[in-house]
């Protein structure tokens, strides 16, 4: 399953950053992407870090998300 | 067109559909192999605003739905045993293998969990000493990177009651394996945009250079995908094949060379066995020796299974892309989301389970 969805940083610690991830906080790993900083915004796929993305992407991608989350609870 | 488009998408969506159609006046057929635009595409009904001449087909995009069933059952049989918690990620609980699946082992009393990452899976293991954790490692490049760095992880902690079942795969060997077959009639590619965000596009090149298939590496919504298919026609009409990028916001040509690395580090490839597709060369990921202590096919002397494949599933000819889901004389009638023969259906993001939900009459 190709689905990453988009996060904001808001803490690092060690191998581990804390991050909002479309309302809610959770635990990423960033093994993959290590370089990454508080305010970043990264696409997380089973629990980690694969890409660091501009934010304008992150607020599109979420969009994008929502709507499909809509139309599956609209079953349309 | 999906209802809540907006004004200016729908704008967008509309200029290149009326570009499209302007280009497409030879029959092309494109081919997609990730299960989430398998899903993007009957979701969004993109089959039907297309021209005729366009046909958009599914292939072997879900790495559950390829999952061989001989793999299932060597899955099935150690999440039977009594000191293992199997660990999975969630669309692998009610794929059925030849007898059983995991969800109805879970009846009869497995200890089975789904978990969104390996290191939940991790976790696990360090709270449950006294059992084995057994992660189910199923997926392509997008996921391969997280359960190297778990096995990894597991080696650095010396983690000894955690391990992986490795049936990875990984995609460009597949691709060479359906331009290389004669019946499988494809024109060019919508490539996985977040596996090649891992990989990047040098793997694909081959395609277009050695087998003159124009390749789009494609982002997710409907922008992006009437964007590649366009793009794709755009190479036709000048005469060329090369591997592009539409989604260019994300993936870059060199891909991510960490996540590459954690692959190589981890992984060694080796042949393995699609369903449908046989066996392809250097398609799968096994764990390489010197992490022999986390791979659980050694561990547990795993025995090898050769199972057949569920009476009447053509699942195997729909990864092919040779039928419609439709054309299975299972579906619908005694294959459905709810009672599922095969991964086809089992999986959210399978052709049959898509074209179930979206494109049924």
């Amino acid at each position: 399953m190709c689905l990453a969805i988009p996060a904001k940083v808001v803490a690092v610690n060690g191998w581990l950053a804390k991050v909002d991830m479309m309302g809610n906080q959770r635990e990423v790993g960033i093994q993959l992407n290590p370089e990454v900083q508080i305010g970043d915004y990264v696409l997380v796929h089973a629990g980690f870090a694969i890409e660091v993305i501009d934010e304008a992407i992150a607020l599109e991608t979420e969009e994008l998300l929502l709507e499909e989350a809509n139309a599956r609870e609209d079953g349309t | 067109m999906p209802e809540k488009m907006e004004h200016k998408d729908k704008a967008r969506a509309l200029a290149y559909l009326a570009a499209i159609s302007r280009l497409a006046d030879q029959p092309l057929t494109i081919m997609e192999v990730c299960g989430t635009h398998t899903m993007a595409i009957a979701q969004n009904g993109l089959r039907e605003l297309l021209p005729a001449n366009v046909r958009l087909i599914s292939g072997p995009g879900c790495p559950v739905c390829v999952t061989d069933n001989s793999d299932i059952d060597r899955f099935l049989f150690l999440a039977a045993k009594p000191e293992v918690i199997t660990a999975t990620f969630g669309d692998m609980i009610r794929v059925p293998g030849t007898k059983k699946s995991l969800q109805s082992l879970r009846a009869e009393g497995a200890d089975v969990r789904v978990v969104y990452s390996t290191l939940d899976a991790l976790e696990l293991a360090r709270k449950n000493p006294e059992k084995e954790i057994v992660f189910l490692g199923v997926g392509f490049e997008t996921t391969a990177p997280t359960i190297a760095v778990s096995i990894e992880t597991a080696s650095r902690e010396n983690l000894t009651n955690f391990s992986v079942l490795s049936l990875h795969k990984r995609v460009p060997p597949a691709l060479r394996a359906l331009a290389a077959d004669p019946e499988v009639q494809v024109d060019a590619f919508l490539d996985p945009g977040h596996a090649c965000a891992i990989i990047g596009t040098r793997p694909l090149e081959f395609m277009a250079e050695q087998y003159g298939k124009p390749g789009v590496v494609t982002g997710f919504g409907v922008l992006d995908i009437l964007e590649a298919v366009l793009m794709i026609l755009e190479q036709r009409a000048a005469g060329r094949a090369a591997i592009e990028i539409q989604y260019k916001k994300v993936v870059k040509a060199a891909g991510n060379v960490r996540a590459q690395a954690m692959i190589e580090q981890v992984f060694t490839t080796a042949d393995a066995s699609w369903r449908g597709l046989g066996l392809i060369p250097e398609s799968g990921l096994n764990i390489r020796p010197e992490y022999r202590a986390w791979d659980a096919a050694a561990k547990f002397a795993l025995p090898r299974f050769d199972s057949p494949s569920p009476s009447g599933c053509r699942c195997g000819d729909i990864l092919k892309g040779r039928i419609a889901p439709d054309e299975c004389g299972l579906f619908s009638a005694t294959c459905t989301p709810l009672q599922p023969v095969g991964p086809c259906m089992v999986s959210t993001e399978g052709t049959c389970a898509a074209y179930y939900r979206y494109a049924r009459k």
